[in-house]
């Protein structure tokens, strides 16, 4: 590993100061991706600002929903009781993620900066990795890629966002909210990860230098109808082949009245197509209706040669994520 | 008195391992120690153009920095094997510029600290000249060979006896199939690892991850030029093995050279990504199986024709024909090998070799079969239960397979199985039965033990050996005891240090047998001698006894006409005029496996469920029933068992290294993506076993359990997800896109 300079700032501002004045500087979390791909040499940063001390470790009721500061573990989130009751698709997905071990080093805000996966990203031996080395191709393209993108991949990266919590948080709207050298802003989840495009070396639209500092989870009374499935290859210490985060809510005579869906596993973020979650409104929570929305979902849907099976097996995890979610609505 | 063999013994190591008392190869620490870190190729075949290593070795607390230019001296080739020798490997040690496979030590770098020899081996820039590889069975069948020897035993390369032409032709229902294993790599817990220091330029001590601490001393002084004497390995505890410990690969030797050369003790310890390449895997199997029965089931003949891979300057194979030749009676029986040479690291002996990938191919095509014939699988193997080796045209040595067909099946409630494919459902979940037949040869080699009464009354046994995580200090405590007559308590039993009695590589199933008769040998040994010397002393109550007359149970010596007459060994110990008395013994197996072909045998029966719309297979519940001679402690023989039926499942539903063809190389290096099961995907496991006596292995009547409990259970799994499924997936691993 390439020796590096370490900060524990103490204030959110002292941290943003501290990242200004050093170039290739990283913010560490739990450090659960990030010591992983320094170690591997995929990320070199001069300094480690740990913001693990940071006054931003708290769950409170904020605004009809909840904040989760950026800092609070991932596992504590999963057991709190707020989110357990009223969002209990963000509570699964957590559970359904990487290991106990891991979860309790997990942090929010880290958690959402994991970088997408793929072989041929993590190992910088590999020659041909737009995301690593811009321009110098893809290996994975013609490669091994039983892993990687069906939705929205470039001819430039194929490369999966492998979390499981950024999907529950994009079906729920999540607000993620950040500090930065021009102050704070917020962006819904939605428009906080990016498709590759020519760009893949970037994952999220996070300016250089802005801070996590929390997620909201607006208020939704109708979220206590949610499911989270996660399809893989093993039932722990597994990346989702697929994973679907579904909430549904239902009138009272049953018809599907509100349903919010996402994707894990297909792209190079969390999948989501607002416009295909409308055609299970007022239908009956059935086969039928979780067929159209699939396909709707799974609109342009290019496979490669190891995942042609993700296409159906996309299909049968909505049909089911739904079935589950519908139940519980 | 009561046997202390057989017994549940608590593990005598237990305490140190799970306190960090016990102190494996890399834990080991020395005053001035340096680190090493091999930098490995990352092409699969060509030549190293250029090694820079001046970024390297301006590196803060770099001291050296190894590579073919440094011209670092042997005493003989590395690829000098002596073909006596099983285990030994063609190693890659620095000699030339030749890349023969992905991650093969190309540079070594020694440092200060470990973190400065990481920096200095990804600082140290290798440039290539690649030449296109080859990895797949299909680009080198042109050039497969048929060898003339298998690995392991060193069965021939074909078998043949009948007519499987003729036996076909007399078949109602016939069945030809394909059945493809992947690439495995082993993967213990502890990686390899070594520690090497000098004491002058003639005198070596190892600290080696192996599991063979004498294979390990020869190959290592035969390369070095070294009198065997004067190098010492040391490998108390090994976390793990699995066959890929076993031979001496090169980085134990690059270990060595770089201490030579840097003049202070060095540790190298692989990598995880390292342990895909250097240091073995096994082969990918391509098993083509006929078979033809009668309509009652009766095979008339039986073929199989496998394919595997070596490298591309060794010779390893993996001998998967072998359960073809013998598990069932069939008189019109021919199998092949042929092996193509690949651009890999050499495989080698993983749990198992042969028979784990055999077994899977042959109890999937006999369910097949049995399902062909509308038989129930179980009768059918029944129908064909082989009476004697008709390949070696021998005798078993012992036989219990039909009871453990029948206990296993009664315990797993065979009986209830409905055999129609998808008719156990509940809800989304298919639920399948399925049974694998599970065999491994009992082998034994040469070893020798020593056991000795020190005057404070404690006993000391000790012989070479390894622990690599069956229970050897366990078991060998318990033989010895027995073979004395003394508490299990009173025996100190030490191990992994070439300077104890000489014995064979902790493999193939053999330390029991083979180490354990030595010391059940030596302890009687030291017995006799108590006995003996207790009889002439007129210090003695035994005193005038004859030595037959002379019960020893529980650490005393009691005359059997007059039982009040006794004496402690305590007693008797204490009384000693020399520190100690001891029995050195070697032992060696005799013609037995002349007369009689020694074989362990076993049925597995699995219950999966399958998502049938997700395809997600989870095994519910697996009984496996075991005949394997004498069982020597049955907690560490059911953990052994388990492990092995563990990995069946591994090898049904998981493991596979997967390669990119087009460079060579592994793409699922690391424990993230090549998976193994973890606690979430194994349901309950029962393990029973049979009360064998075989009398005709070796003297403690054990037959071996490492390995038996891989075979049969991958099967058994697969035919469980046919049952559940209907789906017939002959390629493994079964994942879930082979289900949808």
């Amino acid at each position: 590993m390439k020796a590096f300079a370490y900060a524990r700032p103490s204030t959110t501002d002292e941290a943003i100061a501290t990242f200004s004045s050093s170039s290739g500087a990283k913010f560490l979390g739990g450090g659960t991706n990030l010591i992983d791909l320094m170690k591997m040499g995929v990320e070199q940063p001069s300094t480690l600002i740990d913001i693990t001390r940071l006054p931003l470790a708290t769950i409170e009721e904020h605004a009809g929903g909840i904040r989760i500061g950026a800092m609070v573990r991932n596992s504590t989130v999963a057991e709190h009781p707020l989110v357990r009751d009223r969002y209990p698709v963000l509570s699964q997905a957590i559970l359904a993620g990487a290991s106990p071990q891991l979860r309790n080093m997990a942090t929010i805000g880290g958690n959402l900066m994991q970088r997408t996966r793929c072989s041929y990203f993590y190992d910088p031996t590999y020659a041909h990795c737009n995301k690593r080395l811009p321009g110098s191709g893809c290996d994975a393209i013609d490669g091994y890629n039983r892993m990687h993108a069906i939705l929205g991949a470039s001819d430039q990266c194929i490369a999966t966002n492998p979390g499981d919590m950024a999907v529950a948080l994009m079906a729920l709207d999540a607000r993620i909210q950040v500090l930065g050298p021009q102050g704070p802003r917020s962006r819904l989840a939605g428009d906080f990860f990016r498709l590759p495009g020519d760009t893949p070396n970037i994952d999220t639209n996070l300016r250089p230098g802005e801070l996590i500092t929390a997620v909201d989870l607006p208020p939704i009374d109708w979220a206590t109808g949610g499911h989270y499935l996660k399809v893989r290859d093993r039932n722990s210490y597994a990346f989702a082949l697929i994973s679907v985060a579904a909430v549904v809510g239902l009138d009272s005579n049953g018809s599907i009245r509100r349903a919010q869906l996402a994707l894990g596993g297909v792209a190079h973020m969390p999948w989501r197509v607002p416009d295909a979650e409308r055609v299970l409104i007022g239908q009956t929570p059935g086969d039928g209706a979780f067929r159209d929305v699939a396909e709707a979902l799974l609109k342009g849907a290019k496979p490669y040669a190891h995942n042609r099976f993700k296409v159906e097996l996309v299909r049968r995890s909505i049909a089911r994520a739904l079935e589950a979610a519908s139940t519980r609505a | 008195m009561p046997s202390a063999i057989g017994e549940p013994l608590d593990r005598v190591d237990g305490r140190a391992k799970v306190t960090g008392g016990a102190v494996y190869s890399a834990e080991n620490n020395l005053p001035g120690m340096t680190y090493a870190v091999m930098v490995t190729s990352t092409i699969a075949k060509g030549r190293v153009a250029s090694i820079d290593s001046a970024a390297a070795r301006r590196a803060p607390g770099i001291i050296a920095v190894l590579t073919h230019e440094s011209k670092l001296k042997l005493a003989k080739s590395p690829d000098d094997i002596s073909p006596d020798s099983a285990a030994d490997r063609r190693l890659q040690l620095l000699q030339n510029d030749r890349v023969l496979y992905a991650g093969q030590p190309v540079a070594v770098v020694v440092a200060e600290t470990l973190e400065a020899a990481q920096e200095g081996a990804r600082l140290a820039q290798v440039r290539y000249g690649p030449e296109t590889p080859s990895v797949s069975v299909d680009a080198s069948l042109a050039g497969a060979f048929i060898p003339e020897r298998l690995s392991g035993a060193g069965d021939p390369g074909r078998s043949s006896r009948g007519d499987v032409q003729a036996g076909m032709s007399q078949a109602s229902t016939r069945l030809e199939q394909v059945y493809t294993t992947p690439f495995q790599v082993h993967n213990p817990m502890e990686p390899h690892a070594t520690v090497a220091v000098w004491d002058g330029p003639d005198g070596l001590t190892l600290y080696d991850a192996t599991q063979g601490i004498f294979g390990a001393r020869k190959r290592v002084a035969g390369l070095l030029g070294l009198a065997v004497e004067n190098v010492r390995v040391l490998s108390p505890y090994v976390g793990g093995g699995f066959g890929s410990k076993g031979p001496t690969w090169s980085h134990v030797l690059l270990c060595a050279m770089a201490a030579r050369e840097v003049r202070r003790p060095v540790k190298l310890v692989l990598a995880r990504p390292q342990m895909f390449g250097p240091i073995g895997c096994r082969s990918e199997t391509r098993q083509s199986i006929a078979i033809g029965a009668k309509p009652d089931g009766t095979l008339t003949a039986l073929k199989n024709d496998v394919v595997t891979h070596t490298s591309s300057f060794d010779d390893f194979v993996e001998p998967a024909s072998t359960p073809t030749r013998k598990l069932y009676s069939v008189p019109n029986n021919s199998t092949t090998q042929r092996v193509v040479r690949s651009d890999i690291g050499t495989p080698s002996y993983m749990r198992a070799p042969g028979e784990a990938p055999g077994t899977f191919a042959l109890e999937v095509a006999m369910d097949e079969l049995a399902y062909a014939l509308t038989m129930d699988p179980l009768a059918l193997r029944l129908k064909n239960y082989a009476e004697q080796d008709e390949d070696g045209q021998k005798p078993w040595s012992a036989k219990s397979l039909r009871e453990c067909y029948r206990m296993g099946a009664e315990r797993f409630g065979w009986a209830k199985r409905s055999p129609e494919p998808g008719s156990m459902r509940d809800g989304h979940t298919l639920i399948g039965w399925g049974l694998g037949t599970a065999m491994y040869p009992a082998r034994r080699s040469p070893a020798s033990a020593r056991a000795r009464l020190n005057r404070d009354g404690s006993i000391q046994v000790e012989a070479g050996t390894q622990e690599i995580g069956g229970g050897t200090y366990t078991t060998m405590t318990q033989i010895a005891a027995d073979g004395i007559g003394v508490e299990p308590s009173r025996v100190i039993f030490r191990l992994g240090d070439t300077q104890f009695p000489p014995t064979p590589v902790s493999g193939g199933s053999m330390t029991t047998a083979s180490t354990g008769s030595a010391v059940y040998l030596a302890a009687r040994a030291l017995r006799d001698t108590i006995i003996q010397r207790a009889v002439v002393d007129r210090n003695s109550l035994l005193y005038g006894a004859k030595p037959a007359q002379i019960a020893f149970e529980n650490g005393r010596l009691s005359r059997s006409d007059r039982p009040g007459q006794m004496e402690t060994i305590q007693h008797f110990a204490a009384g000693l005029g020399e520190p100690y008395i001891e029995a050195i013994v070697n032992a060696a197996p005799g013609q037995e496996k002349e007369e009689f072909s020694p074989m362990s045998f076993g049925a597995q029966f699995a219950e999966v469920r399958v998502d049938a719309d997700l395809g997600q297979v989870f095994v519910s519940r697996m009984v496996g029933a075991f005949g394997a001679g004498r069982i020597i402690n049955a907690k560490t023989a059911r953990s052994n068992f388990m492990g092995g039926m563990v990995w069946g499942v591994s090898f049904a539903l998981y493991e596979h290294a997967v390669y990119d063809e087009r460079l060579g190389r592994i793409v699922n290096n690391n424990l993230a993506e090549y998976h193994v099961p973890v606690n979430a995907d194994i349901g309950d496991i029962d393990v029973i076993w049979v009360d064998e006596a075989d009398h005709h292995v070796d003297p403690i009547g054990a037959k071996g359990i490492g390995e038996i409990g891989i075979t049969g259970s991958a099967a058994a799994v697969a035919n469980a997800v046919f049952h559940a499924t209907g789906k017939r997936v002959r390629d493994l691993p079964i994942t879930l896109d082979k289900l949808l």
